[in-house]
């Protein structure tokens, strides 16, 4: 397992270096502005960040649109939300597990955790048939599934962290192995349901960002918000707990409760983006290695918007690109596991040469 | 041979304190060659009797399950009189091939599984977890998209070069990975051969041919017939060359040094184990498709019992495999009889379950 130092060795390297940099800059007479504008780039990754967001967002909303507002302005409208709540719950959990589990590697897709809602999903399908299903009340359903959700990524978390947690290979495998033993649970109850069940399973087994489930949008921003209210007071605290269990509980950090709450939180989430645009193994974790790489400061403060931003935008600018200019809708997620996955190697072999 | 192989494993038992790179694969060896000397209660041939004697038990229940009207007497009744009647022709149009097809798919995935364990030296990886199946399925799809008409020997061909490149790369990608992390190349391999599928789909979404990959990337045996399973006879073949070559293959999987010293070329004896693993991985794929984790559960479950040497453990492999991937078909056949439940599927929750008990069970190296 790396140790809880890195983090802060790399928060002090980039604090040390921005400056550093500024003075190599401005020493250098020669160089002209555009040096200067990568440096400002460098030191603003959110207001940065922030622009872009609202560019992606702007074409988003208007690119091809030819005359018809009325029409394509809510549809789309709806589904840039729906995109950006995404973005923020699948990187805020990301990061989140991170930094209750001291790991830049793992992700709680990574470990099975999404598919686990996925599973939830189609055993209530099994139990209570598709008819009482669909007409239950959509956000009683959510509500029964974000509880169900919650207990089994208690007892997920508890049997991975307890068995294995001095070995994080091992630890990865087995959550790797965990999530394909819930995906061919869930691919064996829908072959034994009958087919009008199958295929609200099947829906919602398969990554999709062009067609997002709207019925649940309304829930799922009252959710982002309670959610970003208790995480945004935990922040502080988050940055305590990356020194590690010791010494955050040596800080006078309550230990069990703020993990107790990190981890509802991030059950929450977990659900509520799956619930959106279903399973995406290696998003969060690319999102998150972004993150790392262009903030100054492990900070939470700093980590927890850009990383909210650095999802927004590559959904929304990924989306309006495939869909819009590339005329490839359904093409986002492929592309996303696909340079996720890439990603992962790469972390894995960096932490190798360690 | 025999003696030759007896007496490399004297000496490697000498030498075990000798051996420099430590490998999972060449600890467990070691603790397999005492275990199997210390609990000598199930000689190989009462094991291989037994797990023969439950394989003729799920070939008769194979050959008796199915939705048409089949009964026993009436095939003995056509036998006896020498004329085809519907029972006899129901079992040599379908339900002999099938379970014919099951068989070899079995033996073919499981001795495929032990084969790149050796050259690998890794107990946890199966041909799906170094990217020699879904490259096949790649190549598969690339030639039949770019020449739709091809003969299935030539697609079978092309998709055998394409797992032998994929696995070439997989080969490069682990080369710096220290032996001694031996659940890290299992991991590498299972996000590698997911890249490899992501491509694959991302291509086939292009060309509107989702369903076509579908086929090859889900093992079902409810398509086989009579005329469309014969290529898999070539597994069986391959299976007895890596009975021949048996001791090799276990040399080789004790470590450099010591294949060296006995006078084995690993460099051949790999890229011979390479080729036959991605020949066995492109026919399973063309003919039922991707049946995952028999590979790996097969082989460590066996090796637990009867240890690694491969002249005495690749039958029970075989016969493991079969009756394995036998019982997985009945099950998906009965499941939620009059449908079926492909095979892949009720292995992937059989065999994931398995592997995660490998798992956590098996202590950590550290």
């Amino acid at each position: 397992m790396l140790s809880p130092s890195r983090p802060s060795s790399t928060k002090s390297d980039s604090t040390h270096t921005s400056p550093a940099i500024n003075d190599q800059y401005s020493s250098a007479t020669g160089q002209s502005h555009l040096t200067q504008f990568w440096a400002f780039i460098a030191n603003h990754p959110k207001s940065i960040a922030a622009v872009i967001l609202l560019v992606s967002m702007t074409l988003f909303l208007t690119l091809n649109v030819n005359g018809h507002w009325d029409f394509a302005l809510p549809l789309r409208g709806k589904k840039l939300l729906a995109l950006m709540v995404v973005g923020y719950a699948i990187g805020v959990s990301t990061l989140l597990f991170q930094t209750l589990t001291h790991n830049p590697i793992l992700t709680p897709s990574l470990l099975g955790f999404d598919s686990l809602y996925v599973l939830l999903q189609s055993l209530l399908v099994f139990f209570l048939g598709a008819i009482s299903f669909t007409s239950i009340n959509p956000i009683a359903k959510f509500t029964l599934e974000i509880v169900l959700m919650f207990g089994a990524s208690l007892l997920l978390f508890q049997l991975l962290f307890s068995k294995s947690s001095q070995d994080l290979t091992r630890l990865i495998l087995v959550g790797v192995i965990f999530g394909v033993l819930f995906r061919s649970l869930s691919a064996l109850i829908a072959r034994l349901i009958n087919p009008d069940d199958f295929v609200v399973v099947q829906s919602a087994s398969y990554a999709q960002f062009n067609t997002v489930n709207p019925q649940l949008l309304g829930i799922s921003l009252f959710i982002c918000l309670i959610s970003g209210w208790f995480i945004w007071r935990w922040r502080y605290q988050c940055d305590v707990l990356m020194l590690g269990k010791a010494q955050a509980t040596n800080l006078g950090i309550n230990y069990q409760r703020l993990a107790f709450g990190l981890l509802t939180v991030i059950a929450v989430l977990v659900a509520t983006a799956t619930a959106l645009v279903g399973p995406v193994t290696f998003f969060g974790l690319l999102v998150c290695a972004l993150t790392n790489r262009i903030a100054r400061h492990m900070y939470h403060s700093e980590r927890l918007i850009l990383v909210s931003l650095v999802a927004m935008i590559c959904l929304v600018l990924g989306q309006t690109v495939f869909e819009q200019v590339l005329g490839m809708a359904g093409v986002l997620s492929v592309v996303i596991e696909l340079a996720g996955g890439i990603v992962f190697l790469l972390l894995i072999f960096m932490t190798q040469r360690h | 041979m025999s003696l030759f192989s007896h007496r490399a494993h004297t000496s490697v038992k000498e030498s075990s304190s000798l051996a420099t790179a430590s490998s999972s694969w060449q600890k467990r060896a070691s603790n397999g060659l005492s275990l199997t000397h210390r609990r000598a209660a199930i000689p190989p041939w009462l094991m291989n009797t037994g797990s023969l004697i439950i394989m003729g038990l799920l070939v008769l229940l194979s050959l008796s399950i199915g939705v048409a009207d089949f009964s026993w007497a009436g095939m003995l009744q056509s036998v006896i009189s020498h004329s085809a009647n519907s029972d006899s022709s129901l079992m040599l149009v379908s339900r002999m091939p099938r379970t014919i097809a099951i068989i070899l798919t079995g033996v073919a995935m499981a001795v495929a599984g032990i084969i790149i364990q050796v050259v690998l030296k890794n107990r946890f990886v199966e041909p799906s977890m170094v990217g020699a199946t879904q490259s096949a399925a790649l190549g598969l799809l690339v030639v039949s998209l770019l020449f739709p008409a091809s003969a299935l020997i030539i697609k079978m061909g092309v998709a055998t070069i394409a797992a032998v490149f994929g696995m070439m790369l997989f080969m490069l990608l682990i080369h710096r990975i220290p032996p001694t992390d031996f659940l890290m190349i299992p991991l590498i391999g299972i996000v590698f051969g997911g890249i490899i599928e992501a491509v694959t789909t991302f291509i086939a979404y292009q060309t509107e041919s989702l369903q076509m990959l579908s086929v090859w990337q889900f093992g079902d045996f409810s398509g086989v017939l009579a005329g469309r399973y014969e290529l898999l006879w070539l597994t069986g073949g391959l299976c007895i060359l890596a009975y021949i070559i048996a001791d090799k293959l276990t040399i080789v999987g004790l470590g450099d040094n010591i294949a060296l010293n006995l006078g084995i070329s690993k460099r051949q004896v790999t890229w011979l184990g390479v080729g036959m693993v991605a020949m066995m991985s492109a026919v399973v794929v063309v003919t039922v498709g991707m049946i995952p984790f028999i590979g790996l559960v097969v082989p460590n479950i066996v090796s637990r019992v009867m240890g690694d040497k491969l002249r005495r453990s690749l039958p029970a492999v075989a016969l493991l495999g079969a009756s394995a991937v036998l019982l997985c078909d009945i099950i998906g056949r009965t499941i939620r009889y009059p449908f079926e439940v492909p095979v892949a599927t009720v292995f992937g929750v059989v065999g994931t379950v398995l592997f995660l008990w490998l798992l956590l069970r098996a202590p950590s190296e550290r």
